[in-house]
C-alpha cells in the first residue's frame, strides 16, 4: 500500500486478513496441481483409482521403481540433458552477436526477422525440416535435435539479450576502442562481461524451454535419442493402465525444473518479463 | 552497403585499431559479422522451410517414394471451399484463443494489482505463481488429463462436494474447449500477471499521491491513472500470449488429441494430423501457410490496440 491513509485500526487488520485469504487461495489454486502431481506419485495405481480421491494412504516408491526399471531413464534424461545444453551452446553463439549488432548498430530487418521466428508455429518448421532431415540421415540425432531446437533458443536468448546490450554505456565501448581495442575485442571484453547478469536470464530459460519441448523430438526423435518429454508421454499408450508410472514420470521429469526456477527465481522471473515486454 | 551512424562519425579507421588490410576491412564492416550468424542461421532454418512450405502447398503428395504431383492452387481452393475440418479447426482455435488471452489478460491485471503492495512472504508467493509457467507442459497435462477424468478424477469430486450437476470435462465435446481453456489460463496467467507487475512497479508513486489529493477513489485511480500507463506493457503481454496461444500443442495433444471426435482439434493439431498422420504433406504445407497469415492478422489488430484509443 503506497503510503495511505489506512482508516482506524480494526478496518486495517480486516483489509489485511482480507489480503491474506485472498492470497492464499489464489496460491493454492495455482500450486495444487503440482502438489497433486507429487502427491499422486507416491500412490499404488489401484488407490489412484479410488474415488473419492485418496487423502490418507501408505506412500510407496514402487512407481519411482517401475520407471526406473521399465524404460532407461537415465539415457534419456541424457539425451534431455545433451540437446538443452547443445541448443544453448549454439544458441548462444549465433545469438549474442545478433543481439549485439541488433542494439549497437541498429539492425532492424534480423530484428524482425527473429520476431517472426518466434510468431510461427514450430509445426511449421517441422513438415520441411522432417522431409528434409530425412533425406540428409538427420533424424533420431542429437545434430538434427540441436539444429531444431535452436529456432527455441536464437529468438529467445536474441530479443532477452537486447535491451541487456542496449544498455551498455557506449562510452565505455568507445574509451576501448581508443586504447586500440578493435570492434570484436570490444563485444568481448567489454560488452560480454557486462551483461553478465542478463546472459544468465537468457540461459536458463533457453534451457528450461528446450528441457520442456515435446513437438519437436515427438516428430525429430527416434529410438535413440527421444528426450524425456516424449518418453513421459509414451506412458499414455499403455492405456492409462499404469497411473503410477504415468505420475512419477511426470514428477521426475518436472523436478528439475521446478529445482532450477526456485534456485534461480529472481533471473528467471526477469528473463520472462524482458521477453515479454519486449515481445 | 548502408553505413551504420557510428562509421559515418567516426569516418576511416586510423591508429592501432584500425590495423592494415583485411583486418581493418573486418573492423569497419565488423557490424554485418556480428549479424551473420545468426542470418544464415535464419535463411537456412527458417526462411528455407518457409520457402520449401509454399512451394510444397502447390503439390500433392504422401511423402513417399512417388514423386509430388502439381497441383497448383487446388490445395488452397480445398481449403476455402468448404474444408469442414478447416472451419471447425478456425471455429476452436478462434474460440480457445480468443476466450483464454482474454481470461488472462483481465485476471493477469487483477492478480498484478493485489500483488503490487509490501507483505510478507511477497518473494515467495511471486516464485511459486511462476511455477505454472517453468513446468513441462506434457507433464502438466498427464496431471490435468487425470484431474479432469469423469470418474476419478479430483475436479469431478470438486464438482460433487459443491454440489454442481455432474460433468464430464474433457470427455464432452461442450465442455472439452472452456475445460481447455481453464488449463490454460491456470498455466499462463501468472505470465501476465509478471510482465503487468514489472509495468506498475515503475510507475511513479507521486502521480497517486496527487490523485488522491484531488479526491480520486482507488478506483477511479485504477482506471484512469495505472491502466493507461501500463497499457504498453499490457498490449505487449497480451501480443506474446497470443502468438503463443494460437500454437498451443503440447497442452491439447496431451490432453485430448483434439477429441472427442474433432471438438478440441485447433489448426495447429489439424496441421499435424494433416501432416503427420495423413501424410497428405502438400494439404498441411497450404494449411500452414493460412495459419500463418492468421497469425499475423491477429498481430496487427493487437499492434493497432496499443496506439488507438487514450
Amino acid at each position: 500500500m503506497i503510503g495511505k491513509s489506512l482508516g482506524p485500526r480494526p478496518a486495517r487488520t480486516a483489509r489485511r486478513t482480507l489480503f491474506y485469504c485472498a492470497l492464499i487461495l489464489v496460491l493454492i489454486a495455482f500450486i495444487f496441481p503440482f502438489f497433486w502431481m507429487a502427491f499422486n506419485s507416491f500412490k499404488t495405481h489401484e488407490k489412484i483409482l479410488e474415488y473419492p480421491p485418496a487423502f490418507a494412504f501408505s506412500p510407496t516408491l514402487s512407481n519411482f521403481r517401475n520407471v526406473v526399471s521399465q524404460t532407461s531413464v537415465v539415457k534419456y534424461t541424457w539425451n534431455s540433458i545433451l540437446v538443452a545444453f547443445g541448443a544453448l551452446g549454439v544458441g548462444m553463439v549465433l545469438g549474442l552477436p545478433a543481439a549485439y549488432g541488433i542494439a549497437r548498430f541498429r539492425h532492424r530487418m534480423l530484428a524482425l526477422g527473429i520476431l517472426v521466428c518466434r510468431m510461427i508455429p514450430g509445426i511449421s518448421f517441422l513438415v520441411p525440416w522432417f522431409i528434409v532431415f530425412r533425406s540428409l540421415g538427420l533424424l533420431d540425432t542429437y545434430t538434427g535435435l540441436v539444429i531444431a531446437h535452436l529456432v527455441i533458443t536464437v529468438p529467445l536468448i536474441t530479443w532477452i539479450m537486447i535491451g541487456f546490450f542496449e544498455e551498455v554505456p557506449v562510452e565505455l565501448e568507445e574509451a576501448a576502442r581508443i586504447d586500440g581495442c578493435s570492434r570484436a575485442g570490444v563485444f568481448l571484453r567489454i560488452a560480454l562481461p557486462l551483461v553478465r547478469p542478463g546472459l544468465v536470464s537468457a540461459a536458463i530459460l533457453a534451457l528450461i524451454f528446450t528441457w520442456n519441448s515435446f513437438l519437436l523430438p515427438l516428430i525429430l526423435a527416434g529410438v535413440k535419442t527421444k528426450t524425456l518429454p516424449v518418453v513421459v508421454y509414451s506412458f499414455i499408450t499403455f492405456d492409462y493402465l499404469d497411473l503410477g508410472g504415468i505420475y512419477a514420470a511426470s514428477t521426475l521429469v518436472t523436478l528439475p525444473v521446478i529445482v532450477m526456477v526456485l534456485l534461480v527465481q529472481r533471473q528467471f522471473i526477469r528473463g520472462l518479463t524482458i521477453g515479454g515486454v519486449k515481445g | 552497403m548502408t553505413w551504420t551512424e557510428a562509421e559515418i562519425r567516426e569516418g576511416p579507421k586510423e591508429g592501432p585499431a584500425a590495423g592494415i588490410g583485411l583486418s581493418r576491412w573486418v573492423d569497419q564492416h565488423i557490424s554485418w559479422f556480428f549479424i551473420l550468424p545468426a542470418v544464415l542461421f535464419l535463411t537456412a532454418v527458417v526462411a528455407f522451410p518457409v520457402v520449401y512450405t509454399i512451394g510444397l502447398s502447390l503439390f500433392r503428395w504422401s511423402g513417399a517414394a512417388t514423386p509430388p504431383t502439381w497441383v497448383g492452387p487446388g490445395n488452397y481452393a480445398d481449403i476455402f471451399a468448404g474444408d469442414a475440418g478447416f472451419q471447425n479447426a478456425l471455429f476452436v482455435t478462434a474460440y480457445f484463443t480468443g476466450v483464454s488471452v482474454l481470461i488472462e489478460v483481465t485476471l493477469g491485471v487483477g492478480l498484478a494489482q493485489l500483488l503490487n503492495r509490501e507483505f510478507i512472504g511477497k518473494g515467495i508467493a511471486r516464485t511459486l505463481l511462476i511455477l505454472p509457467v517453468a513446468g513441462t507442459p506434457v507433464a502438466l497435462a498427464l496431471v490435468w488429463r487425470h484431474m479432469y477424468n469423469p470418474s476419478n478424477g479430483i475436479f469431478t469430486w470438486f464438482a460433487e462436494i459443491l454440489h454442481l450437476p455432474p460433468q464430464r470435462w474433457l470427455a464432452d465435446a461442450t465442455t472439452v474447449i472452456p475445460s481447455l481453456i481453464l488449463f490454460d489460463v491456470w498455466q499462463w496467467t501468472p505470465l501476465i500477471m509478471l510482465i503487468t507487475l514489472a509495468g506498475l512497479v515503475s510507475l511513479p508513486s507521486d502521480i497517486y499521491e496527487a490523485a488522491q489529493i484531488d479526491g480520486a477513489s482507488p478506483w477511479q485511480a485504477f482506471w484512469r491513472i495505472t491502466l493507461p500507463l501500463v497499457r504498453p506493457a499490457i498490449v505487449a503481454a497480451a501480443m506474446l500470449r497470443f502468438m503463443d496461444s494460437v500454437k498451443t500443442f503440447d497442452q491439447i495433444y496431451v490432453t485430448t488429441q483434439g477429441g472427442p471426435g474433432i471438438a478440441s482439434q485447433t489448426l495447429n493439431l489439424y496441421v499435424f494430423d494433416q501432416a503427420f498422420q495423413y501424410l497428405h504433406f502438400g494439404y498441411a504445407s497450404a494449411l500452414l501457410i493460412v495459419l500463418f497469415f492468421i497469425i499475423l492478422a491477429g498481430n496487427v489488430v493487437l499492434v493497432s490496440l496499443r496506439g488507438g484509443r487514450a
